[in-house]
């Protein structure tokens, strides 16, 4: 495999299609700067600035585009907040489309057909390999990613973080709270 | 197409196993996989719809048992093939035998790296209004076409209800078949859990998928 894919850059080079310091610089450009921090700086703001909070679930795309420190992100990009009432879960069952600007290249199981096939049906199930467990009456909405639009889910605040700043915050909020499959730390773990 | 990538309601799969401080890749060339493909989409090569249904058309036994970037290189290194980039003796020798046919874009440089780091957009203008509003009732359609479509098959055939209106997008059943955009409403639908998997399903569950106009009618 490995030499198969050495030759098909060598090829693309040779015909002028590529620059290889491009790829180079596609690689350290997810490898070191686009990850889950670009989404967990837009959960904190939504934590601390109500209005930001608004304008995100209003126009995710448009919100964080106000942001200096965030990376931009494309045109379709939708927040879903999690409540006491209700908890998002974000999959793609085709393939493996993901808000890439805001968390980065997925993980292995995002794209592996365990979750690609439960996700949607039993998503319970799901959360209970992540060792996540909610109350029996919390409604559980799965968005499938069936098209060019993207989610990123909005977990809720944690308690006991009253007063911390957007960047003590940020620190709370996983990768996997972003997508559904668990949920922010708490003080506690943090600490630990 | 109804291929074993429409995964979603199968059973037998097992669990999903989480990587601890997993590694952006697990392979140096897995790295350079994502960094080429990326490079035929973005400019003007292999369009994302062409790229996914290459990926879904591999044989069903070997998209079961290839890792993620595996799938990609296999798929993009018939593809180049097919689209006459490079020519099926060039990749038996490792090396650029003769010239072919630029990308449409051009030679990737490190000047287009910035401009891939943000989504493209697939909004385009609406020929016509809207058929459905937010609320109304809708029917999946029932279709089973060979080529690639985005609705999967566990809704087809089941009602929801329009919750979003998503725009006006490229469609990926005529992009993928290099007939152009033909773009189509977009909308979220949102189905009920019974609706979908029966009586026994999770009663708090609610599931939505992006549908393009053409995939639902009045239901």
């Amino acid at each position: 495999m490995q030499l198969r894919i050495r030759a098909l850059e060598t090829i693309l080079t040779e015909k002028g299609y590529v620059d290889p310091a491009a790829l180079d610089a596609i690689v350290e450009t997810y490898e070191t700067k686009i990850g889950p921090r670009e989404g967990a700086k837009v959960v904190a703001k939504a934590w601390t600035d109500p209005v930001f909070k608004q304008a995100l679930l209003d126009d995710a795309s448009k919100a964080i585009g106000t942001l200096g420190h965030v990376s931009r992100v494309g045109d379709h990009l939708i927040a879903v907040e999690n409540t006491a009432q209700r908890h998002n879960m974000v999959v793609c069952t085709l393939c493996s489309c993901y808000p890439w600007e805001m968390l980065g290249l997925p993980p292995v199981w995002y794209k592996a057909a365990p979750y690609r096939s439960r996700a949607v049906k039993d998503p319970r199930g799901v959360l209970d390999d992540f060792g996540v467990t909610l109350p029996k009456d919390t409604e559980i909405r799965v968005w499938d990613s069936t098209a060019e639009t993207r989610f990123l889910v909005l977990p809720m605040r944690p308690a006991g973080t009253d007063g911390w700043s957007e960047d003590k915050l940020a620190e709370l909020v996983t990768r996997d709270s972003m997508i559904g499959t668990g949920l922010p730390k708490s003080p506690a773990e943090l600490k630990s | 197409m109804n291929g074993v990538h429409d995964m979603g309601g199968m059973d037998g799969f097992g669990k999903v196993e989480p990587e601890p401080n997993e590694p952006t890749f697990h392979e140096d060339w897995e790295a350079r996989v994502m960094a080429m493909v990326r490079v035929m989409g973005a400019n003007g090569g292999i369009n994302i719809d062409v790229q996914r249904f290459g990926r879904e058309s591999l044989p069903p036994d070997v998209y079961l048992s290839s890792s993620y970037y595996r799938k990609w290189f296999l798929a993009i290194e018939k593809q180049i093939v097919e689209r006459g980039f490079v020519g099926a003796d060039e990749i038996a020798a490792g090396h650029s035998l003769r010239d072919t046919k630029p990308l449409p874009r051009g030679k990737f440089t490190l000047d287009d790296v910035k401009r891939i780091e943000v989504r493209g957009s697939f909004g385009r203008d609406a020929a016509k209004p809207a058929i459905f509003k937010t609320g109304d009732r809708v029917r999946a359609k029932n279709i089973n076409p060979v080529t690639h479509t985005r609705l999967p098959r566990y809704v087809r055939g089941h009602v929801g209800v329009i919750e979003r209106i998503n725009g006006c997008h490229v469609y990926p059943d005529t992009n993928a078949q290099g007939q152009g955009d033909h773009p189509q409403w977009l909308y979220t639908v949102v189905f009920d859990a019974r609706e979908l998997w029966g009586a026994d399903a999770d009663p708090t569950l609610k599931v939505s998928i992006e549908a393009f106009e053409p995939y639902l009618e009045t239901a």
